[in-house]
């Protein structure tokens, strides 16, 4: 690569390259490798490491966030803020060379900085979590893959190691989600993710088929200065492939049915997905295939188009869920929308989806775990409407949620505010009509992000009690517990505007990330649009504390269209049933009934008629000696004849 | 008078030879002079040090292409690769003559003159020492192979048939159990044996008849003079055709095709396991050795005429031996079927018309050889109070008994039915790509399907030993004595060393790939 590079005659425009990793920044490996081998130590040993394990596994992601701060610093000071290491060739098959190579820039520190980081702190909760469960080490052992997967997907230096990562993540998912493997509904929540996820995962590893059959090459820094040579067709598939890939692992429209009932894994694999890792591949796919989707209106248009509906199909069922997980897990879908629709805006919007990726890594993390502490205290009841008052009872776990709450509806100066509202007014700066729709839609979605939200604070925290009867003290969750949620707490409430004042700088350096191009006037002035957004998020706000402070009937409720619709996720599990799992179900019965008549039979057939000239020839084996050498002199016979028959020609 | 010309010697080059022989008839002495109680180890040792001494001939000559002795023996890659062949397997089934520890007194009979089923035969049975005659026909035998596959003329080729033949028919007899059995299985070798010679030698004469033909020439069955007559000769055709029919068929019987292999499974399932192992790995060595040297030196000329008829032996062999495998019941059985289809294989092999075909065979020789052996070792292990438990029926349920024997034998029939990282895939691919790159794509074909059809049986057994629970009647597998052990790990190392990086044997075998004419 440095040869190559050094040799280059003349870089053309646009060209991406990257800078060979020396001194401290060769050991950069160790990020993953450190990880998976405590996740291999804590499978392989088995139960021997039952007593020790989860600190294990707490101190490999605690290492690997020490490191990934030093290299962050380290990185600070370069020249050239992308350096990749090239570990070994990967895969050397015909024309197709991938290597395992490892690319560390600004786009990835930040990334690397936010999954140890607040990986570290949900490892952290997770200890006290998970204390009494019988498989707290097997659940370290997944949490240590998972992260290491993400690890290796932000970290890769090409698509194959990015895939490579990818696949890891969604084996993982699958094995936390149905961690408790002996519910039935963790089970199905497990396969209805892995499922789902390799849809995606298809249209991802066709976009790289593309990438190698046009482009010859699956390396970042080769792909992007490659991709102005593609048409513009080719580059519009690729980049829709990339999406679908993209919003399979992010949980977006249309793949979106799985996020939700990956709640039945254990509260802090809800955060680890909600927060530090897998959701945020989709975004990070993009941010990093930024030269991809910049190369392409069309495609941007598609971006933020999903972006905008899936934040608004976010905050409409979040509106009308009762279950305090799955209310975090369709906020979680309509936040990611938000990122869509930054990184899809393009331009400078890049780094503020980043930046909101990041805030909301922070808050989203804290309110899972607030979720987890409520339920430890209630013996882990998750209905809303079985909540109320609490506020008394659990002190910290109120405070901290409240940060999260106020971070995620975007008031100031909570980080949200700082995060949210720049993305809403990159939404108003496209050049046409569109600007007025994606803006309001984005304006819609804070303000029924403020309602539900507050909805979802009021009627746990607040107003009359309405518990089931086996419980008379809701308790506290221990230091273990609440530790984690003060330091999540505290990054909700500043790490906006420090992340907003300093990442977009920081990720400038980054390929194609950053303010490359200056921004359209917006068609409403800035101040105009933040004062608009303030105003939908405590009309929102208020509405709900208006009609939940009272509290709530604790049955569900007849309602109206909408939110019935809601509740039934806007008919989009109906619609996937009928259009993807009933003819599936169909073709299958189809294909076991050719499989069994057809395929079988002729397969079934062939063994009889096998075993049974088996059987029939076996006979021919007398064992006596007479018949032998009757078989013996038949077959010389039939050789001799068939040399005489050569000998006159008859076989030529 | 004329003066009588002795033809020169080069002893070096038939030191291999000359060493086996006579460490035979040293072994016969010992057995006349030698206590008792020391024969069965000064025996060993002496059979193993001549195979040793043997081998180290055979890589000292490596460099070696000659014809010697008159025109007798042809030292060249072929013979040095093929009798280095010969001796290593030969070693490891010395080894497993040797054992003695996993039956008392050894796998063979102490006095075979006794009537079987008789008081003394019982009482025999019951651990007293075999006999040590063992030795020295093995050994005999080798020196009688290691000749075959360095033969450059006919006649001395069916000598060293017959000097192989004979000690093998004797070896067969001395089981110690199931003497009834072992017996009938010695007389029919014989009885074959010595019909299928009948046949080599007619052919022998038709072709000396077609090369006095020769214009200006004498005749004679050397096989420059034969390539020389396929050549010229203005004798008739019939001749030829007629010698080389009958010829192939006398090679064809000892290498196990059919319609010459009825006898294989009756004379495996008989014969005492590890001289089944020693005939399964070196006879066929020996028998493909010598076919390939008729094949590519003497009748290279008429390549065009024999390759059909052999391609249909080859394709007949790889049926009869896949489809009849399905059905069998015994594992000696099943091994000698499975033995017969490799045959076949191997004539893929020996018809591809290339030096690659050459070196793709002779390394088939030696990967399915390392293969057998080690089956056949693991069949000495498994055995109950009435010797070893051949049945298949009783083979259930092993997995759960002893993992790790079962574990190997699973591996070996991976093996055998090609999967990769095993030798049996890179084997096969040693044979089938030549044969397709010389255009015989029909046989690749029959291979394939055949090795489907077998790869089921062997699964069979792979499916009984796992996932069958272990019965009443399942035995337990002896734990092997050391020279067992040592046999079977070489075999199963081989397999998976030749399996993963064939390469070395591989450039082994192509840099030999040539024969001296």
């Amino acid at each position: 690569m440095v040869e190559i590079l050094a040799n280059a005659p003349a870089e053309p425009a646009g060209a991406v390259t990257y800078a060979a990793a020396d001194g401290l920044l060769g050991s950069v490996w160790l990020l993953v490798a450190i990880p998976l081998v405590s996740a291999a130590v804590l499978l392989l040993l088995g139960r021997r490491a039952d007593r020790w394990g989860h600190w294990l596994g707490v101190a490999a992601i605690g290492a690997a966030f020490v490191l990934g701060l030093t290299y962050f610093f380290q990185l600070r000071g370069l020249e050239n803020k992308s350096v990749e290491l090239s570990l070994w060739d990967f895969i050397t098959v015909g024309d197709l060379r991938v290597d395992f190579g490892l690319l560390f820039d600004p786009l990835a520190a930040v990334f690397v900085l936010l999954i140890t980081g607040v990986g570290f702190l949900i490892h952290l909760y997770a200890v006290e979590y998970m204390a009494h469960d019988a498989g707290r080490r097997r659940f370290f052992g997944y949490f240590n893959l998972f992260v290491a997967a993400m690890l290796l997907l932000v970290l890769g230096n090409n698509y194959v190691m990015l895939y490579f990562g990818w696949e890891g993540v969604g084996l993982a998912s699958y094995l936390l989600i149905s961690f408790w493997y002996e519910r039935p509904s963790a089970a199905t929540a497990g396969k209805k993710a892995f499922l789902m996820n390799r849809v995606g995962d298809a249209g991802l590893a066709i976009g790289i088929f593309i990438m190698f059959a046009t482009l010859g090459t699956t390396q970042y820094d080769e792909v992007f200065t490659g991709v102005g040579s593609l048409t513009a067709t080719t580059v519009l598939v690729l980049g829709l492939l990339l999406l679908l890939g993209a919003t399979g692992k992010s949980g977006q429209f249309p793949l979106q049915a799985w996020l939700p009932d990956a709640m039945e894994g254990p509260t802090p694999v809800s955060a680890l997905i909600h927060a530090a890792t897998m959701v945020t591949a989709g975004v990070y796919l993009i941010a990093r295939s930024n030269p991809i989707f910049s190369a392409n209106s069309t495609l941007q248009l598609v971006v933020v188009s999903v972006g905008a509906l899936t934040l608004l199909i976010g905050c409409v069922i979040g509106a009308a869920k009762d279950d305090i997980k799955r209310v975090l897990a369709w906020s979680t879908v309509s936040q990611i929308g938000y990122m869509f629709l930054g990184v899809g805006l393009g331009g400078a919007a890049y780094a503020l989806a980043i930046v909101h990726l990041l805030a909301h890594g922070f808050f989203k993390a804290n309110m899972f775990l607030g979720a987890g502490s409520v339920m430890h205290g209630m013996n882990d009841q998750v209905d809303i409407r079985r909540f109320g008052g609490l506020s008394r009872y659990m002190k910290i776990t109120w405070l901290t949620f409240m940060m999260g709450w106020l971070a995620i509806i975007g008031m100031f100066p909570f980080s949200g505010f700082f995060s949210k509202e720049p993305i809403i007014v990159a939404a108003f700066e496209r050049e046409d009509w569109t600007a007025w729709l994606f803006g309001m839609a984005a304006l819609l979605g804070a303000g029924l992000t403020a309602f539900y939200m507050t909805r979802l604070f009021v009627l746990t925290f607040h107003g009359p009690k309405r518990w089931t009867e086996d419980i008379e003290h809701p308790h506290e969750s221990p230091k273990l517990m609440t530790i984690p949620l003060i330091l999540l707490a505290a990054g909700s409430v500043g790490a906006g505007f420090l992340l907003a004042t300093s990442v977009p700088d920081w990720l400038e350096a980054t390929a194609g990330l950053g303010g490359q191009e200056e921004g359209h006037h917006a068609v409403l002035s800035h101040t105009v649009i933040t004062v608009l957004s303030l105003l939908v998020t405590v009309l929102g706000a208020g509405l709900a504390w208006f009609l939940f402070r009272a509290g709530t009937a604790t049955e569900p409720q007849p309602a109206g269209v909408l939110v019935t619709a809601a509740r039934r996720n806007l008919y989009t599990d109906a619609f996937n049933e009928a259009v993807f799992e009933k003819p599936g179900i169909f073709l299958t019965r189809a294909l076991v009934y050719l499989d069994n008549r057809g395929v079988d039979g002729l397969v079934n057939g062939l063994a009889a008629a096998v075993g049974g000239g088996s059987g029939r020839l076996r006979r021919l084996q007398t064992g006596f000696v007479r018949s032998y050498a009757t078989s013996i002199l038949t077959g010389a016979l039939l050789v001799l004849a068939a040399f005489l028959a050569v000998e006159a020609g008859w076989l030529a | 008078m004329n003066e009588l010309k002795l033809p020169s010697i080069d002893y070096a080059a038939l030191a291999p030879s000359l060493i086996m022989l006579g460490a035979a008839l040293l072994g016969v002495l010992v057995e006349a002079f030698v206590p008792r109680r020391l024969r069965h180890l000064v025996q060993l040792s002496l059979a193993l040090l001549a195979v040793l001494g043997a081998l180290t001939m055979v890589v000292l000559n490596a460099d070696d292409r000659l014809i010697t002795i008159g025109g007798a023996i042809a030292v060249d890659g072929p013979t040095l690769f093929l009798q280095g062949a010969i001796l290593v397997l030969a070693a490891m089934a010395l080894l497993l003559i040797g054992e003695r520890s996993v039956e008392r007194g050894g796998a063979f009979v102490a006095q075979a003159a006794f009537p079987a089923e008789s008081a003394d035969d019982r009482r025999q049975a019951e651990g007293v020492n075999g006999a040590t005659e063992v030795y020295p026909l093995t050994t005999f035998a080798i020196g009688g192979m290691l000749i075959f596959v360095a033969a450059n003329d006919l006649l001395t080729m069916f000598i060293a048939l017959e000097v192989f033949s004979l000690p093998l028919y004797l070896l067969c007899a001395l089981a110690r159990r199931r003497r009834l059995l072992s017996q009938e299985a010695a007389l029919k070798y014989f009885m074959l044996g010595a019909y299928a010679s009948a046949f080599f030698l007619f052919g022998v004469a038709l072709v000396y008849g077609f090369t006095a033909g020769i214009p200006n020439g004498s005749a004679g069955v050397d096989f420059a003079t034969v390539n020389a007559a396929v050549a010229e000769s203005t004798a008739s055709p019939l001749l030829l055709f007629a010698g080389m029919a009958l010829l192939s068929i006398g090679l064809l019987f000892k290498a196990a095709a059919a319609p010459f292999h009825v006898w294989t499974p009756d004379v495996y399932q008989g014969a005492p396991t590890p001289i089944t192992g020693f005939m399964a790995a070196c006879t066929k060595v020996a028998a493909f050795g010598a076919l390939l040297r008729v094949f590519h030196v003497a009748f290279d000329g008429a390549r065009w005429d024999f390759t059909p008829v052999l391609g249909a032996v080859a394709v007949l062999t790889m049926l009869v031996g896949a489809v009849l495998a399905v059905t069998q019941t015994d594992i000696k059985r099943l091994l000698a079927y499975s033995s017969i289809a490799n045959a076949g294989y191997l004539l893929v092999g020996v018809l591809a018309p290339s030096r690659d075909g050459l070196s793709g065979t002779m390394f088939y020789l030696v990967a399915y050889g390392f293969s057998v052996l080690a089956a056949f070792a693991v069949v000495t292990l498994v055995r109950d109070a009435d010797g070893e438990a051949t049945h298949l029926s009783r083979w259930a349920g092993l997995g759960k008994r002893s993992p790790f024997y079962a574990g190997v034998f699973t591996f070996i029939l991976l093996a055998f039915a090609g999967i990769p990282l095993t030798s049996g895939f890179t084997s096969k691919f040693a044979v089938f790509g030549p044969a397709l790159d010389g255009g015989q794509a029909w046989l690749v074909i029959a291979g394939v399907l055949t090795s489907m059809v077998l790869a089921f049986p062997y699964l069979r057994v792979v499916v009984m030993m796992w996932l069958s629970e272990p019965g009443e009647s399942t035995p337990t597998v002896t734990v092997p004595g050391g020279l067992t052990s040592a046999a079977l790990m070489i075999g199963v190392i081989a397999t998976l060393v030749l399996g993963v990086a064939p390469a070395p044997l591989l450039d082994l075998a192509t840099g030999a790939a040539e024969f001296v004419r």
